[in-house]
């Protein structure tokens, strides 16, 4: 067993440097939780409270109803009333209210004919997520149904605009995944390419350690991080938003094992190329940037044109995204994700496979 | 067998750059071997492929039996190397660099244990065994390099430059430490560009430009010398080296102390008698006669001498 005691030997000569940085330690649990918390808190896709500024010309008693529903939503917060059109348009320009309705004198007769619009809402252009609230609000059913206001309950508005904490319960699973792809790939590939940088590999190559016991010994103690980054992530997003993890979480560590494998065997085939702690960063922000864009974390993957969803196929955050969200908010299991997991195995076994024929026991 | 290391026409090219351009070399085992040269001459490179690091793009190497690169992973666990520029792991301490490299080259516990306290011992480690290795001094640096690369106890030592930016008593230790290991017989090779190293060496090979400008034992090589050496004394060196640099068959000038040094070609006939002419003007006075020839003279005549036109040496 000696090819174990020499890997064991350059895992916990990886361990001990490692506990020596501070700044890595800290990035470790930083990046997580800071990332977390950022788009936990701070980019919030949930709009609410928006400023509101009502010119009512009709003043009948469906006008006065139609600003009390729209008040009951809580998209909309803090609605004034305007006398005039010209204060209306006042208040919008000093960005007192980002959004203004209009009801128009003769709003019943609209309605019941339906051949002119009923409202006319006013949106802030500059701000982009509005125009979808007043493209919401256009639809109503209460405006599209003349001659049956009641039929528009609150209820039904809520549903489509307030779901309790969207926006965390999307976010936690798939922010697991990018944190993981960030830290997973800097930190291997700059772990190798450290040690050739520094002089440290020339040594190396000329003891008995193996390529296969050197990597796997350099890898090793990434996997333990990239396991801890991922409970502090499930944690964080269970005690902050109350992200409750729907299916096991055993599968859920699995799934998230062979992630980590297929990102730090990434890490590794950028380690043979790069020469310096620099570029092998570089290169890997060229791999994370595709990841966040194009694996479905910001965009619907579904709205993508075909080749970018093609190219998506070779990142293996596309697949984890797929399988950490069906267990974590859909209760799947592993069973339920082999597809997925069957391109992640085969994108771990082809990046190893290359990272190891393309590293040598050599300076050349 | 007695022979550590063969190399038949080695060499090695980076782009259109032979850095290595086809050597021949024979190190006797048990015994140190040296490679003299300046910067670039190819040194690093032919120790590298002698470990296998660097693929020879031309030739063959055989080291301590085996062909290398294709069996340099079994000559591996016989080699010990110490590179150039330090590369120990600066962020451990000396112990844990030493455990390290204990465990790497697959040693027991016990053995562990034994072999760290005997390499404290004797390359005087035991007061900075927990300081970390990157804050070291050159000396102390190469002593833990040279402890590391002994764990094993290697049958050949390569060691490239060991001695760069340590300072003279400490290079004194050093090389008692090569004597030491040389006795219990292990194979030393060792690059370096101090003279008084290369005197110490049991066979020397002056590199330059990536050949083997001289080879042998250096007492022989200083005998042998292809060139004549004359020193002149009780000169004005400034008007000296206005006539000497009009003679034709003056390879090199170097000043030591209060004396001038001259090669002329081997074959020069009468060179005192040429030199005396040559100095009749500026130094009538002047104190010439012929001397033996030191390892820097060959060194010199070696690198600079190779049948080029008369290019008189001008540095001091
Ligand atoms: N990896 C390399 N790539 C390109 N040129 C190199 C490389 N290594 C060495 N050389 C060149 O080969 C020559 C010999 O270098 P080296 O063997 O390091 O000399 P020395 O050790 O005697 O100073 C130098 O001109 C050097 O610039
Ligand atoms: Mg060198």
């Amino acid at each position: 067993m000696k090819w174990l005691e020499r890997l064991a030997a350059v895992a916990a000569k990886e361990v001990r440097q490692l506990a020596r940085d501070r700044i890595t330690i800290g990035l470790i649990v930083g990046i997580p939780a800071i990332q977390l918390l950022l788009y936990g808190y701070a980019i919030n896709f949930d709009v609410r409270g928006v400023q509101t500024v009502v010119l009512d010309q009709a003043r009948s008693s469906l006008s006065r109803r139609l600003v009390g529903d729209l008040g009951v939503t809580q998209v909309l917060g803090g609605i004034r009333q305007a006398r005039t059109d010209a204060e209306l348009h006042e208040l919008m320009r000093q960005g007192d209210a980002n959004i203004a309705i209009v009801i128009p004198a003769d709003v019943e007769r609209r309605i019941a004919q339906g051949d002119r619009a009923a409202l006319q809402i006013l949106v802030d252009g500059s701000q982009p997520v509005l125009e979808n609230v007043a493209a919401g609000l256009a639809s109503l059913p209460f405006l599209r149904r003349p001659g049956r206001p009641a039929a528009a309950r609150p209820v039904e508005i809520m549903v489509a605009y307030n779901p309790e904490r969207r926006t965390a319960v999307q976010i936690v699973p798939a922010l697991c995944g990018v944190i993981l792809t960030m830290t997973m790939m800097v930190f291997t590939s700059t772990a190798i390419v450290r040690e050739r940088e520094r002089g440290n590999l020339e040594l190396l190559i000329t003891t008995p350690v193996s390529t296969a016991e050197l990597m796997a010994g350099k890898l090793l103690p990434y996997v333990g991080i990239g396991l801890i980054q991922t409970t502090l992530i499930l944690a964080l997003g269970y005690w902050l938003f109350g992200v409750a993890i729907q299916g096991s979480l055993i599968e859920l560590y699995l799934g998230a094992l062979l992630f980590i494998a297929a990102s730090l065997s990434m890490g590794l085939l950028i380690s043979t190329v790069a020469q310096t702690q620099f570029q092998a960063i570089q290169m890997s922000l060229v791999m994370v940037l595709p990841s966040i864009l194009m694996s479905g974390f910001m965009f619907p993957f579904e709205g993508m044109p075909k080749a970018a969803q093609w190219i998506a196929q070779v990142l293996p955050l596309t697949h984890f995204n797929e399988i950490i969200r069906g267990i974590v908010l859909r209760g799947a299991s592993l069973a339920d994700m082999r597809f997925e997991l069957g391109k992640l195995s085969v994108i771990l076994i082809l990046m190893l496979t290359f990272a190891m024929a393309r590293f040598r026991k050599r300076l050349d | 067998m007695s022979v550590a290391i063969t190399a038949r026409d080695l060499a090695r090219r980076f782009g259109a750059k032979w850095a290595v351009a086809g050597i021949d070399l024979d190190v006797p085992r048990a015994q140190i071997y040296g490679f003299l040269g300046p910067n670039g001459s190819g040194k690093s490179t032919t120790i590298r492929m002698l470990c296998g690091l660097l693929v020879p793009t031309r030739g063959t190497v055989t080291v301590l039996g085996h062909p290398a690169p294709k069996e340099s992973e079994v000559v591996r666990r016989k080699l010990g190397y110490m590179t150039q520029r330090f590369s120990l792991w600066e962020d451990l301490t000396v112990r844990e660099n030493l455990e390290f490299m204990c465990r790497v080259y697959g040693l027991g516990r016990a053995a562990i244990r034994e072999r760290i306290a005997d390499r404290m011992r004797r390359y005087d480690l035991e007061g900075i065994a927990a300081q970390r290795a990157g804050t070291l001094s050159g000396g102390q640096r190469q002593r833990l390099a040279l402890g590391a690369a002994t764990l094993h106890d290697p049958e050949l030592l390569l060691l490239d430059e060991p001695t760069n930016a340590v300072d003279p008593q400490s290079r004194r230790d050093f090389w008692e430490s090569l004597f030491e290991l040389v006795g219990r017989g292990t194979t030393i090779l060792v690059s370096t560009h101090y003279m008084d190293e290369a005197e110490r060496c049991h066979r020397l090979a002056i590199l330059d430009a990536g050949r083997v400008a001289a080879e042998g034992e250096p007492k022989d090589l200083a005998r042998d010398i292809d060139a004549v050496v004359v020193e002149i004394g009780e000169i004005d060196f400034a008007a000296a080296r206005r006539s000497l640099a009009g003679v034709g068959a003056v390879r090199s000038i170097a000043q030591l102390g209060n004396r001038l040094r001259v090669l002329l070609p081997h074959g020069t006939a009468e060179p005192a008698r040429l030199i005396r002419a040559a100095l009749a003007d500026g130094n009538p006075g002047a104190r010439v006669e012929l001397v033996g020839a030191s390892l820097e003279d060959v060194f010199v005549a070696a690198t600079r001498l190779r049948g080029e036109a008369a290019r008189p040496e001008r540095a001091a």
